[in-house]
């Protein structure tokens, strides 16, 4: 956040003009609580995947791998949506 | 020669979205303003026109629908009065920021409650802050020629704001007078191809529009629609101007009407210049050397211009149709004072709210009253009422 840009130079109407650049934008500090993934419990359905609405969850050859820390805002609709019978998420007090 | 046709206000106004062709027009009816849209829709049902009607289910919706076409890079308009523009209000000024250049023609009508559905200007004035620019007209010509206007105004690559064109409800919108038309094959000339700043559906260049923007950069984006605001009151001079060339009707920031030699004079937005133009003669025939200055611009609001104009001025009324509860007097007033630099005598009148009448004859008295302060140099009140029962 060094290089801010002045309203002269900066793009106008809050338009952002490149693609992607949310991936800059790190969100994880608003998170209050924080899921923490078990691996010998989750049966690898995808439906954490499927539902995070900040694409937070890391899958590797069709497997769950664990969290984007830099962007899961802590919201806990994957720990929500986990099946009751795996119970592969939990969320925990981030401190 | 250009045709020249009866038209009612609104009818002007779809004349003139008709010979522009804009893209898109995301419309819903509210009195007085349902007739523009109305005529305008015929147009689209009969083939005269290309544009993608949308048939929204608010004026929320309405200026929603306007906010995406517009991003889409699509010259785009819709149309409103009253309730229907307090309701689209939060999506306005959303569109203001974001720098699209919708085109509304405001068909001014007062605000609830009570119900009514006459004219003031209360409507547009409610979106006075709202990054729109705002032009209001004194006839059915001067709406066909703004709207038209309107889009090179508000498209200039400097300015890039929503345009309202303001338009007294049934004073000026149901009021049939002659009306020249340049017609579409000039008014597509005068306001050539629309190519947009950015498109959204353009996905070999993505963006993102409406992002959120925090401490970081929301201030900016402010401070850049007031640039925006200041570029405008060149622009609208310039275009106004090379109208001028096209039609022999130029326009300007604003309208003086014998003001150079006037002792006394009214400021006024609206049709009610009209009216205190005649006032204006009928006062220098009593001896009163009266003069008007009609505003068109609103937004941007023209203020060093204004008291240059006023300065020789001995006494002067500011006519507001709206009111500003708490503060005495009405916005126009209290934007014209905010620029005078001593000398004359200011007073407020408020006005013609709901619609109640204003007359030559209100008028010819508040030119009297203002000859008799510029005499006296006394003062019996800077806030006053024209029409209003007091006991």
């Amino acid at each position: 956040m060094s290089e801010l840009l002045s309203w002269k130079d900066m793009p106008i109407g809050g338009i952002i003009f490149e693609s992607g650049s949310s991936q800059r934008y790190v969100t994880g500090g608003w998170r209050t609580y924080k899921p923490i993934h078990a691996q010998d419990r989750c049966v690898h359905c995808l439906r954490c995947w499927i539902l995070c609405p900040d694409s937070a969850v890391l899958v590797e050859n069709g497997r769950v791998v664990g969290f984007d820390y830099d962007h899961c805002k802590g919201c806990g609709i994957c720990a929500r949506e986990c099946p009751a019978k795996c119970h592969a998420i939990e969320m925990e007090l981030d401190r | 020669m250009n045709k020249r046709v009866p038209l009612t206000g609104n009818d002007a106004g779809a004349e003139a979205l008709k010979d522009v062709n804009p893209d898109v027009a995301a419309v819903f009816p509210i009195t007085p303003q349902t007739e523009l849209m109305h005529q305008f829709a015929s147009y689209v049902h009969d083939g005269v026109v290309d544009t993608e009607l949308i048939l929204v289910e608010s004026e929320h919706s309405a200026q929603s629908a306007c906010f995406g076409a517009a991003s889409a890079g699509a010259r785009t308009v819709t149309a409103t009065s009253s309730q229907g523009l307090l309701l689209m209000a939060e999506i306005c000024a959303i569109t203001a920021a974001t720098r699209l250049p919708v085109v509304m023609p405001v068909v001014n009508r007062a605000i609830s409650a009570p119900v009514n559905i006459g004219c003031d200007h209360s409507d547009s004035m409610f979106l006075r802050d709202a990054g729109w620019i705002q032009l209001y007209c004194e006839n059915s010509q001067e709406v066909y020629d703004t709207v038209v206007q309107a889009f090179r105004i508000g498209e200039h690559k400097d300015v890039l704001l929503p345009v309202m064109v303001c338009l007294d409800g049934f004073i000026i919108s149901h009021t049939m007078e002659g009306v020249e038309l340049i017609g579409p094959e000039a008014a597509r000339q005068f306001v050539g191809e629309y190519d947009a700043a950015f498109r959204l559906l353009d996905t070999a260049k993505p963006i993102t529009v409406g992002p959120l923007h925090l401490t970081d950069y929301y201030f900016e984006c402010k401070r850049q629609v007031v640039e925006a605001m200041a570029t405008a009151r060149r622009v609208i001079v310039e275009v106004g101007k090379e109208y001028g060339r096209l039609t022999g009707r130029e326009y300007a920031i604003f309208e003086p009407y014998r003001l150079d030699d006037a002792e006394v004079a009214i400021v006024a937005l609206g049709s009610t210049c009209g009216t205190a133009k005649v006032a204006a003669d009928r006062a220098r025939e009593k001896g009163i050397r009266a003069g008007v200055l009609k505003l068109r611009s609103f937004r941007p609001f023209p203020g060093e211009e204004i008291a240059e104009a006023l300065r020789h001025v001995g006494a002067v009324a500011v006519l507001d149709r709206s009111i500003s509860y708490g503060l005495p007097g009405g916005p126009l007033f209290h934007e014209v004072r905010s620029f005078a630099n001593g000398g004359a005598v200011l007073v407020s009148y408020v006005y013609g709210l709901g619609g109640r009448d204003i007359t030559p004859s209100d008028l010819q008295g508040v030119f009297a009253e203002l000859a008799a302060k510029r005499q006296s140099g006394e003062s019996d009140g800077v806030f006053r009422y024209i029409g209003l029962r007091e006991s």
